[in-house]
């Protein structure tokens, strides 16, 4: 394990600043922190995805994990269930957007090997933000009457205790929402571990829930990242975050805000590819390896 | 979508095309008309589009929030604010879409047969089920208006379109906007009720189409088409701030059409 400090003596800087608890490691050595069965949470395409660290757990032949989409998930949890890592899919939703139907979630889904949590994506972020608080549950508005609730056996209504009207005023309770695991990308980490997410803030959210916390960079920066008022606001501090790896363009083939945009045509041909479980495992072989 | 053009002379000027999506486009934006702000999901190409034309005529009086677009988005707070922000009341409408749309306004964005193994399965629920109870004026848009489509009952209710009237639900289902025609949904009834009929369809063909039973009146009105000054804004300015979240579409849409795609 390749410790931050010995990353600062490699850097152009040379000025170490404070030796930080956070190792930085190989994309390998990250996903390799994810145990099976771990419940992972993950982040939407349009956030920051780690895909890097995604075909790493495939190379390692993760299994049955608990996918958590924040609020919902798109081409790694399609490729995640494709190599059969996932035991169960909690989210809102797998779409990939623009590029149509997920060939391998949907074939998992009639196959019945994958477990359903189907969710909605408020009931996601209240889960975890109650994590964040360290409180059993959360209540939310909306979401009576809808066969989610009656697919859940794990959500609650109650009468809101604190109601002003006579009529009963039902209100749903979802349990707290705490990952192992929370792993995204995002542009730049300083050699204190704080990691800058911008106005990504659901990834902070992940961050603050997740008993661990692996993120994935596309670069070190020699500043102090909390030293910039403008920069802190958007930094999640170093006390949350496990593990690091830098992996330039490690969101590819989905794009990273202020970075690069998605592939298009990559992600187009993964969805034809992958229409079947023989293509997939073409594309496996050819883009995760292993 | 359709690449039907309707041809149509307006005020004793000479014809003017239009196609099919610039209908849509045109009449959710009237649908829009006074709001504050409006929210427009992922994958929503013609209600964004439709939003931001409803801006651009309330002279900026209006807030837009394109999910998923970096520019036309103006949250800070993670993807949590938007649900946040709706329960407060901050948002006055929003779109929703189905898979399947029965006659009652569920709408069903998980899958088609028993679930969990759903015979043909839709990516998921997304905020349905939430921003359906707390957003005034949600606007079911579903271009594909066929008895698939709009069925008698969905298989399943990601979020239902009336509740019981001792529910806190100030939201709830407005209106229908189809390749078809339009239905505005009748709170008393529970039911929806024929508004208009887009250029080229007929009551008939929507009965036909339909899935389930609806409301409407002797005469039915046509939509009214998009007029010369609405097709110019739609695309000289519409065209190029939609381009920057659904470059696919606005390139399908405005290809070929001066100054649509700058």
């Amino acid at each position: 394990m390749v410790t931050a400090a010995r990353a600062v003596a490699r850097g152009a800087s040379g000025m170490i600043q404070n030796e930080t608890q956070v190792p930085v490691e190989t994309i390998d050595e990250l996903a390799a922190r994810v145990p099976d069965g771990a419940q992972l949470a993950v982040p939407p395409d349009y956030s920051g995805c780690a895909m890097a660290a995604v075909r790493a757990l495939i190379r390692r032949g993760v299994k049955a994990l608990h996918l958590v989409g924040v609020p919902q998930v798109g081409f790694q949890g399609d490729m995640l269930i494709g190599a059969g890592c996932v035991a169960t899919l909690e989210t809102a939703a797998l779409t990939l957007g623009e590029y149509g139907p997920a060939p391998r979630f949907v074939s998992a889904v009639k196959s019945g090997h994958l477990r359903l949590k189907d969710s909605t994506c408020p009931v996601i972020h209240a889960g975890l933000q109650a994590a964040e608080k360290g409180v059993p549950f959360m209540p939310l508005r909306g979401v009576l009457g809808s066969d989610l609730l009656e697919q859940r056996d794990d959500w609650r209504v109650i009468d809101n205790p604190y109601r002003m009207t006579k009529e009963q005023d039902p209100i749903v309770l979802l349990p707290a929402i705490r990952p192992d695991v929370a792993l995204f990308h995002a542009a730049l980490a300083d050699r204190q571990g704080n990691v800058w997410i911008g106005v990504r803030r659901e990834l902070m959210v992940m961050a603050h829930a997740a008993r661990t916390t692996l993120v994935s960079i596309e670069a070190f920066t020699d500043d102090d990242l909390l030293a910039d008022d403008r920069l802190a606001a958007g930094t999640i501090p170093a006390l949350y975050v496990t593990a690091i790896a830098e992996a330039e363009n490690g969101a590819w083939p989905v794009g990273l805000r202020g970075c690069y945009a998605a592939d298009r045509s990559h992600l187009q041909r993964y969805v034809e590819v992958a229409a079947t479980a023989a293509g997939f495992a073409r594309y496996v072989d050819e883009y995760v390896g292993g | 979508m359709s690449m039907s053009v309707g041809s149509t002379p307006q005020d004793g000027s000479t014809a003017i095309d239009w196609r099919a999506e610039e209908l849509l486009v045109a009449t959710i934006a009237d649908m829009l008309e006074g709001v504050r702000h409006v929210a427009v999901g992922a994958s929503s190409p013609i209600p964004g589009a439709a939003a931001l034309l409803a801006q651009q005529r309330a002279g900026g009086r209006m807030r837009v929030s394109v999910l998923g677009s970096e520019r036309d988005n103006f949250f800070t707070d993670g993807a949590r604010e938007l649900f946040d922000c709706a329960a407060q009341g901050r948002i006055d409408a929003f779109f929703l879409g189905g898979g399947q749309i029965d006659g009652a306004a569920n709408i069903n964005l998980v899958g088609i047969g028993a679930y969990p193994r759903s015979r043909v399965r839709f990516p998921g629920s997304f905020g349905s089920a939430y921003l359906y109870f707390l957003v005034p004026r949600v606007i079911l848009f579903r271009v594909e208006h066929s008895p698939r489509v709009l069925v008698p009952r969905v298989d399943f209710v990601s979020a239902p379109g009336t509740s019981p009237e001792h529910y806190y639900r100030p939201g709830g289902p407005y209106a229908l906007v189809t390749g078809r025609c339009i239905f505005l949904f009748d709170k008393e009834r529970r039911r929806f009720r024929l508004a208009s009929v887009h250029p080229g369809h007929t009551l008939a063909e929507i009965r036909e189409q339909t899935g389930f039973d609806f409301d409407s009146p002797e005469a039915v009105p046509q939509t009214a088409v998009p007029t010369r000054k609405t097709l110019d804004e739609i695309r000289h300015v519409i065209a190029t701030k939609i381009a920057r979240t659904y470059p696919a579409f606005a390139a399908h849409l405005f290809d070929g059409v001066p100054g649509g795609t700058g």
